[in-house]
């Protein structure tokens, strides 16, 4: 059911400003322990923020408000032959459009189908000083102002309240396919750069438990004959390894211990075979154990599970420090906004 | 815009002279007039200014110290890349020092298994796509004008070019941006994976137009090189046929790797230059670029064909080899050039629409033509949307210079009211700052305004572009012994 709240979140964000008063922003409530800090304040649900405002499939543009469960935007799409391309995390059909933005969570496609920061062409976005700005626009290029829009992927919130994204869409893919092959780790990494390098259509590259898989995806033609000279096994089209890998359910994902991930490039050198599961082609390897991984290149954070009131995130240099406070204080300059769910002094 | 005289006091610029002198080398700072000409526009002459003085620094450290000293003294920067700008973006401060970073030129490193390339900023677009072609590996973004634009510039500029519809623009493709901040320190925004710690700075970086700080090294992604890419030519004779070809080939499921449209005009002055066997009859020209695969190629040239035929296509013609498909891009790729035949002067526009609105746009577009009595010739990025009117005009006649103007004013607002921009790939500059009140109220500029002054709390770094000032400029002017800094 679609539902315009704007104007009730808008004025609890002025209530909340002329007290001074810190608002903790949920939606679904999918990644309220994980992604950041844990953060006190006054709950402000945009989960009643719902629907399709606008989708014009021949555009490739969909906009939506903020609290509409993804897998809803998904459906829509599907029944216009098209998919979102950042194959976002659906969480048990709870997670949110919004909460996708704030958190920048895409699927396994992402080194080559891009992230939902980089499919949102535009977003409206509620202040600090409760002000309902529209930021960037519904047409895939457009560089007047700064790109305000995409800075909201990944601020957690931080810098105001997400009402509603557009987003650009796809063509869903004429024929997926995929593989599989048992091999080490290591040989995976090699496999999964050397198969990237190639100008065939994959799409997803994955290893876990000895098993590497790589997902094709595209015109059936190309498809078809890149399977046929990569050979492996095929997965049945049924198989739900991507979406699982995707809504991390898989097995991997489940227990007490901390989960910790690592954005990277794809040469890094893995730093333990058990307990890790490599995707998008090397660019991200997530680990179970109970310390952060000692890593040489890349940034790690403490995805989920271990103590959530320490700083998840890597350190930023002091001028970083700088420089991101000083954004934080012209789009929210009271602090009311998720305070210390990216950083304690955030 | 004619030059103005510098009006820093003399002692000032003395000491300035001075202290620049001891950070670069003689030939790297340029200050008799003549030589500065060439540095008075960018690709937009009809705003041109001359700055106080020319710093090309050759290393990293060299700029990092032109930019400490200048802060310390308070005095301006303009950073300028190769100049291939088209809204005076570039253009410089009389009060300031004008940064050029064309010298750092050096392709610092190539990974062809991480698939990306280290870069200084001046290293040219496609010097990038050379360099990584022994790998197998491209770099996507294309600006028409990627033989002589910087990749530095194409991070100020957030560049698009053809590929943008299926590959994305520059901010699709960079991993990391080394800038000065206008204090001069060094900070590495992204890193070595697809995302890095706190804000997305990066993204706000790309395309801020050299405001909030200057670029010194970029990490972009490489894709492999497609297997091979088939072009598609086909005449229309109606604009609206051929937008609904665009349409048909994007509701098929179909992401073209290029997807381009000249009206009858622009295709005529395309042949005459290029003579690459445009149909000369047609209304409206379609080139449809497919890359991929062998197989996927095949599929999908059969499948274009298909849709432009059922759309009335009045020609059809697929490139046989590499020549004949760099044959019939030289036409597209000359376009801008070829109108410049065609009339002393040509301006530029750059808005973005709704494809759906081109058919309208483009009438709309006529008329004008038709009311300001100049004409104009249109090349476009279909796929996207992005268009660019090339209005025809004599800068010598200054009742055309204000008519070609207002033109362009109208071109812009009218992409506005049919939910475009007023800038798809070239930037506001100096140029559309007007027009920013079209797309935005005065909550978003306010913001812009203050996202400026949390990098630039002086206003010192490439002043008065990209975003029209409102309140704290008249505050920051008021502010006795302060220059004016073009707000």
């Amino acid at each position: 059911m679609a539902a315009d709240t704007a104007l009730g979140l808008q004025e609890a964000v002025v209530e909340a400003a002329s007290d001074q008063r810190p608002l903790r922003i949920t939606a679904g409530g999918t990644k309220t322990h994980a992604v950041g800090r844990d953060c006190e304040g006054t709950p402000l649900n945009v989960g009643g923020h719902t629907g399709i405002i606008d989708y014009q499939p021949s555009e490739l543009m969909l906009q939506a408000r903020a609290g509409t469960p993804v897998a809803e935007l998904a459906a829509a799409v599907a029944s216009e032959g098209q998919v979102l391309p950042f194959e976002p995390p659906r969480y048990g059909g709870n997670a949110t459009l919004g909460g996708t933005l704030a958190c920048n969570l895409s699927g396994p496609g992402r080194p080559w189908l891009g992230s939902i920061r980089d499919a949102t062409m535009g977003v409206g976005l509620i202040n600090g000083r409760g002000e309902q700005l529209a930021l960037g626009g519904k047409v895939m290029k457009n560089v007047a102002g700064y790109d305000a829009s995409r800075l909201q992927a990944g601020a957690l919130g931080c810098l105001g309240l997400i009402t509603d994204v557009t987003l650009k869409v796809v063509p869903a893919p004429e024929q997926t396919l995929t593989l599989t092959f048992e091999m080490d780790a290591q040989q995976a990494l090699q496999t999964m750069s050397e198969k990237a390098a190639t100008p065939r259509p994959l799409t997803a590259a994955c290893w876990l438990d000895g098993r590497l898989y790589l997902r094709l995806a595209g015109a059936a033609s190309a498809v078809q004959a890149t399977a046929a000279s990569w050979g492996g096994e095929t997965l049945t089209a049924e198989h739900p390894f991507w979406a699982d890998l995707r809504d991390m359910s898989l097995p991997f994902f489940k227990g007490a211990q901390p989960l910790w991930r690592q954005s990277t490039r794809a040469t890094e050198p893995l730093q333990a075979e058990t307990g890790c599961l490599i995707d998008w082609a090397g660019q991200q390897r997530w680990y179970r154990s109970s310390d952060a991984p000692a890593v040489e290149a890349g940034h790690v954070v403490l995805f989920a599970g271990g103590d959530r009131n320490t700083e998840v995130r890597g350190e930023l240099d002091p001028v970083q420090q700088r420089l991101q406070l000083r954004l934080k204080q012209t789009f929210d300059p009271q602090g009311i906004f998720n305070p210390g769910r990216l950083y304690s002094w955030m | 815009m004619t030059t103005t005289p510098h009006t820093l006091a003399p002692v000032s610029a003395d000491l300035l002279r001075q202290r620049l002198a001891s950070i670069l080398p003689a030939h790297c700072l340029i200050e008799e007039t003549e030589a500065q000409r060439p540095y008075e526009c960018d690709a937009l002459s009809l705003y041109r200014e001359l700055p106080l003085f020319i710093a090309l620094p050759e290393t990293a450290d060299q700029a990092q110290a032109v930019l400490q000293c200048c802060h310390e003294l308070g005095v301006p920067v303009v950073p300028r890349g190769a100049g291939t700008g088209l809204t005076a973006g570039a253009m410089a401060h009389p009060e300031g020092v004008l940064l050029g970073l064309a010298k750092l030129n050096r392709i610092l490193d190539i990974d062809p298994v991480a698939r990306t390339a280290r870069l200084e900023p001046g290293v040219t677009n496609l010097a990038i796509s050379e360099a990584a072609a022994e790998h197998g590996l491209y770099y996507a973004p294309d600006p028409s004008s990627q033989i002589a634009c910087t990749i530095g510039g194409n991070v100020a500029a957030n560049s698009g070019g053809v590929h943008c519809l299926k590959y994305g623009l520059t901010t699709h493709n960079l991993l990391a941006v080394e800038m000065l901040t206008v204090e001069g320190e060094r900070v590495t925004l992204g890193g070595d994976g697809l995302d890095g710690p706190g804000l997305d700075m990066l993204a706000i970086i790309t395309g801020s137009e050299g405001l909030l700080g200057v670029t010194v090294e970029v990490t972009v992604k490489l894709l492999p090189r497609p297997e091979i890419a088939r072009v598609l030519l086909a005449g229309f004779d109606s604009v609206s046929a051929a937008g609904d070809a665009v349409g048909a080939v994007i509701a098929a499921g179909i992401i073209p790797g290029g997807l381009e449209m000249m009206d009858a005009l622009a295709l005529q002055a395309a042949e005459d230059f290029a003579r690459a066997g445009y149909p000369r009859d047609a209304q409206a020209l379609l080139l449809c670029e497919l890359d991929g695969t062998e197989e996927e190629v095949a599929q999908h040239i059969d499948e274009v064909s298909a849709i432009f035929t059922a759309h009335g296509a009045t020609s059809l013609r697929v490139s046989e080899d590499e020549a004949e498909r760099s044959l019939l891009w030289k036409g597209r790729k000359s376009a801008f050039p070829a109108v410049g035949r065609m009339s002393p002067d040509y301006y530029c526009m750059d808005g973005t629409i709704p494809r759906h609105q081109v058919s309208h746009v483009l009438e709309e577009i006529s008329r004008l033509s038709k009311k300001y009595d100049l004409r104009v010739a249109n090349v476009f990025h279909a796929g996207d949307g992005n268009l660019h009117p090339l209005i025809m005009y004599d800068a010598a006649d200054p009742a055309q210079v204000t008519r070609a103007e207002q033109f362009g004013v109208d071109i812009l607002e009218l992409s506005v009211a049919v939910g475009g921009a007023i800038t798809g790939e070239h930037g506001v500059g100096l140029e559309k700052l007007n027009q920013m009140h079209d797309q935005y109220g005065e909550s978003e500029l306010h913001l812009f305004e203050d996202i400026k002054a949390a990098f630039d709390p002086q206003l010192t770094l490439n002043p008065g572009k990209g975003v029209p000032i409102l309140k704290r400029c008249q505050e920051y002017r008021a502010l006795p012994g302060k220059h004016n800094h073009g707000c």
